[in-house]
């Protein structure tokens, strides 16, 4: 009987996989996923609710991006988008894969210097790297279809995450590296905050090498495609799709 | 004093006003959903300080309201809002070309000064910033000052702000909320005991003689179960004490300094592949306009796979030596 109830509340991340797996949508799987393991444990419904409530507004913090939106939203409107897709055609040496292998290397490195939360889905990769991705992509010439122009967004925001992830570890200061000191100090093993932090050196390397050669492969399918274009156009006209960004 | 509670009325301010505009539109799903979140957005360090006091009543009626927000969570459909055509854009962005530039790129600069020299500005013997979350107070000063030049620069109207904001709000709809119910959950998690129960399940299927088969148990198990917390810091206390501690730095003599860098790093690469990672790969497809939920997912797994690869080969090579 006690064995079962330790494992009982497994039973919450079961919910998670199966509701993400049936493609539920989210928010209600996930809240539901947390009654089911309260339950599963034992704790009363008032508990399970005060434990959701306290656990949701520790995390306000992670609101704080919708606070760029006004300003991105008055930009967008005076044509901010355009205007970028349009400055960047006319620079010549700036290719797409140029583009986003500097934004990895300076992702990574003010992530080392702990300034995470300086760039950004909401702050940088919607307002500037990804229409700027995307004028650099249709220097082949022809403008992106539908297809790649998605392509072109997610590669961007999945630099923006490369970046950040592989370049945190490294920051002393903030963050992974204290956790982890913390978590030693707590079962008895005091270590320095440097020690750690380099150790994740050779993996913020390896993690600027393995992406910046998937960009330049990816660069090249992208221009690789433009020779079959069915549909030559002489000048970019706002791309495929209304309302692009 | 500025401090992260400014910032924290500031976005309910936000919300409420974007639940406004949808209230005057009819729109009843969307006013509620962005009122209850501005109203726990607002009240949350009330709740926090309530519990702290023994006082159990906020916390509960905050978690009524997580439940009410889930509830109207799929209702949130990603109507489309009107939108200025293309040509008046691009007519606009003829006549203001790089000035444009000027408030987008505020945002990250004020961000950076505050981060770098926010510590160091002392009116009448009062820090400007607290320097609890200074990072993050700090992007919130740089969003209102980037929205008061991009008005300026623009000419347009203070209620553009709203209208234009509260547009990209309802694009994102539930996905804004996503990471933060993510991470109410890892709380639930860790206090419901389901940490523990996962790491035995690791220590039952693996021999634990093999130093190689606690390094993969170890850097796979902080990858799966990333990938179901969607976050590695969660992952992390789970698997170091379940599996790091007692096989590879107990009985096996692993360094932990190395160990606890690479483990890390291993479950970042979970992040690489999971939609609970929700601010990194699902908030960003909202953000882009992106038809596939998993997009963002698609275009970066490759990278992770390798660098799991590199990481659990380095880890093999790298904690047993030094």
């Amino acid at each position: 009987m006690t064995a079962l109830l330790h494992w009982l509340p497994l039973l919450g991340v079961l919910v998670v996989v199966a509701g993400f797996a049936l493609r539920f949508n989210p928010v209600p799987v996930v809240v539901a996923a947390g009654i089911v393991s309260g339950l599963a444990a034992g704790k009363s419904i008032g508990d399970i609710l005060a434990l959701i409530g306290n656990s949701f507004v520790s995390e306000r913090a992670l609101l704080l991006f919708v606070l760029t939106l006004p300003a991105i939203g008055v930009l967008e409107r005076a044509g901010l988008r355009e205007h970028v897709g349009n400055w960047i055609a006319t620079l010549r040496g700036l290719t797409l894969s140029r583009l986003l292998m500097a934004y990895l290397a300076a992702r990574q490195i003010l992530a080392m210097l702990g300034l995470y939360d300086v760039a950004g889905h909401a702050q940088t990769v919607r307002p500037l790297l990804a229409p700027m991705a995307e004028g650099a992509a249709e220097k082949r010439g022809t403008p992106l279809n539908a297809q790649e122009r998605n392509d072109v967004r997610a590669f961007s925001a999945a630099t923006d995450n490369i970046g950040r992830f592989f370049g945190e570890d490294v920051f002393i200061a903030l963050g992974a590296v204290l956790l982890i000191q913390g978590f030693y100090a707590q079962h008895g093993i005091e270590l320095e905050p440097l020690q750690i932090a380099l150790w994740a050196l050779p993996t913020a390397i390896a993690a600027f090498v393995v992406h910046a050669i998937r960009t330049v492969l990816f660069a090249r399918r992208l221009t690789g495609g433009a020779s079959g274009s069915a549909t030559p156009a002489l000048r970019p006209e706002g791309g495929g799709k209304s309302g692009s960004c | 004093m500025l401090k992260i509670e400014h910032a924290y009325w500031l976005i309910a301010l936000f919300l409420a006003g974007a639940a406004w505009l949808n209230l005057r539109e009819r729109r009843w799903s969307h006013a509620g959903f962005w009122l209850v979140l501005a109203a726990l957005t607002a009240g949350g360090k009330y709740v926090l300080d309530a519990t702290a006091a023994h006082h159990e009543l906020p916390a509960q009626l905050a978690g009524v309201g997580v439940i009410a927000l889930a509830a109207l969570s799929p209702r949130m459909q990603r109507g489309q809002l009107v939108e200025r055509d293309v040509s008046a854009r691009e007519a606009d962005a003829r006549r203001l070309g790089h000035r444009l530039f000027g408030p987008a790129v505020l945002i990250p600069l004020v961000t950076l000064l505050v981060a770098l020299f926010g510590a160091y500005i002392v009116i009448g013997g009062v820090r400007l910033f607290d320097p609890v979350r200074m990072t993050l107070a700090g992007l919130a000063l740089a969003c209102v000052i980037a929205l008061v030049a991009a008005l300026w620069v623009t000419r347009a109207k203070p209620a553009a702000g709203l209208a234009e904001g509260r547009r990209l709000l309802d694009t994102l709809g539930w996905a804004a909320l996503l990471p933060l119910t993510l991470a109410a959950l890892g709380g639930v998690f860790a206090a419901t005991g389901v940490g523990a129960a996962v790491s035995d399940l690791v220590r039952m299927v693996i021999p634990v003689n093999s130093a190689l088969a606690c390094v993969i148990a170890y850097g796979l198990g902080m990858v799966l179960f990333t990938v179901i917390m969607g976050n590695a810091f969660a992952a992390f206390p789970v698997l170091t004490a379940g599996v790091g501690l007692p096989l590879l730095i107990h009985l096996h003599g692993a360094n932990p300094a190395i160990l606890g860098s690479l483990g890390m790093l291993t479950g970042y690469c979970g992040t690489l592949f999971t939609p609970m990672a929700a601010n990194f790969n699902i908030v960003p497809v909202a953000l882009l306009e992106l038809p596939n939920q998993n997009d963002v997912i698609r275009a970066q797994w490759k990278t992770g796979a390798v660098l799991l690869v590199v990481n659990l080969a380095l880890m093999y090579c790298l904690i047993f030596r030094f």
